[in-house]
């Protein structure tokens, strides 16, 4: 049962690492796009740290919005969906394997890049500990729902946009409670509160959203 | 044994058949036939499990496939139109990769025998996007090698794009799968020899 997760893990991590410039392009943008805001609000040093956990938040959402479609795209196109649905085992393992498979090719680079854009935006190395926890925590909601949204717009025209649409609100929260922890954590509140709601978050996105995913997939094949 | 009772498919707004019966017994191979636009592909994939029939019902070993999926999955190989490759793992991973999602045991020999018998022993570490029509369906039906313990085989025109030899070879591992008690179900356009007696359903004889 386990072998078919492991299979399809395996499977998306060597087509991600084959097809490295998509996942540069992700990191690229999330970096461009971080960089963008000094240039657009001045460089003022206090306004700059202030703006920082929710710019980088920000960016980080958007990225992973930008990288939603190759969840499932490619498989419906070459029919390796199909395939995956006539497999015996419950489609949830196959589904969670191709979501962690996004969160470790997407996310994960998002965070290591994180420290150095942090740096840019002059944040405090304790501010900055928190913002990589946050995004830790974070970030697998991201690619949970946005998993979702993905199989629900697969095959449609004009998917891209309505993925935006579907998805980005329901990123709020998320946003509010990442960007959020840094900054009760410099008020001195203590982040703790903010993590624990996205550590929640991540676990019943984890317990719900690949049953959701699998549905979703079910009819876009029919 | 797979029973099909009054099966009625709808595409769209448009009813494409109903009331198609079928009864496959192991070791019968049968041919599912009509014009193009007539529902084979459709009926071929109400009979795996990938679209719901909006009547009727099909079963498998005497339990309705949507109830007893995993088992039935179990027992079925499906190879539709489209190839189920991608374009940047080789052959050999590809036909890895199916053959693990299905549970079948294939290490790394009984997969470069399988592709040789289908002829990509050459080619089975390229990367799909260099192989021509032809040896992408190949790579699709290097799977038949691997699926002899599988029982039914629902196959959608199995025979583009192939070339004569490998037309005949496939036709031999077929009736071969049906002297061992196993059953094909599939469509073609061809006029393919077969040694197992072949019972042709014309689907627009149901066709609305």
């Amino acid at each position: 049962m386990l072998s078919v997760f492991l299979e399809v893990l395996r499977r998306d991590l060597l087509l991600a690492w084959r097809n490295r410039a998509d996942v540069l392009v992700t990191l690229a943008f999330f970096t461009i796009v971080a960089c963008l805001f000094p240039f657009g609000v001045g460089a003022e040093p206090n306004l700059l740290r202030t703006i920082a956990p929710g710019v980088l938040w920000v960016a980080a959402l958007l990225a992973t919005l930008l990288s939603l479609h190759r969840v499932f795209s490619q498989d419906h196109t070459d029919g390796v969906l199909e395939q995956l649905l006539l497999s015996p085992e419950p489609p949830v393992l196959w589904v969670l394997a191709k979501v962690l498979a996004h969160w470790l090719t997407t996310a994960v680079p998002l965070v290591i890049a994180a420290p150095a854009l942090a740096l840019l935006f002059d944040m405090t190395q304790s501010a900055t500990v928190v913002l990589i926890l946050s995004l830790l925590l974070g970030t697998p909601i991201l690619s949970l729902l946005g998993g979702v949204g993905a199989a629900l717009t697969l095959g449609l025209r004009g998917g891209g946009m309505l993925l935006a649409l579907l998805v980005l609100p329901l990123f709020v929260p998320i946003l509010i409670f990442g960007a959020g922890a840094v900054d009760a954590y410099l008020s001195g509140t203590g982040a703790s509160a903010h993590l624990m709601l996205l550590g929640g978050g991540s676990l019943a996105a984890l317990a719900l959203a690949p049953w959701a995913c699998a549905a979703a997939l079910r009819i876009a094949v029919e | 044994m797979l029973e099909v009772t009054e099966l009625a498919c709808l595409r769209g707004d448009r009813m494409l058949f109903a009331d198609v019966a079928l009864t496959v017994r192991p070791g019968e191979l049968v041919r599912i036939a009509g014009p193009n636009g007539v529902g084979k592909t459709s009926l071929l994939r109400l009979l795996c499990g990938l679209a719901m029939p909006e009547h009727g019902q099909v079963s498998w070993k005497g339990a309705r496939i949507d109830r007893a999926r995993e088992a039935f999955h179990r027992d079925t190989l499906y190879l539709g139109h489209a190839a189920a490759l991608n374009d940047l793992l080789s052959p050999l991973e590809n036909l890895r990769f199916a053959a693990a999602c299905h549970g079948l045991s294939a290490d790394v020999g009984q997969s470069e025998l399988a592709l040789e018998r289908i002829g990509l022993g050459p080619q089975r570490d390229l990367p799909a996007k260099v192989l021509s029509q032809g040896q992408r369906r190949r790579v699709g039906l290097a799977r038949l090698y691997l699926s002899e313990n599988v029982p039914l085989w629902i196959l959608d025109e199995p025979f583009t794009a192939l070339d004569v030899t490998a037309v005949r070879d496939l036709a031999e591992w077929l009736d071969a799968h049906c002297a061992r008690g196993g059953m094909v179900v599939m469509t073609t356009h061809q006029d393919v020899p077969f040694a197992t007696p072949m019972r042709t359903v014309d689907l627009a004889e149901s066709a609305c």
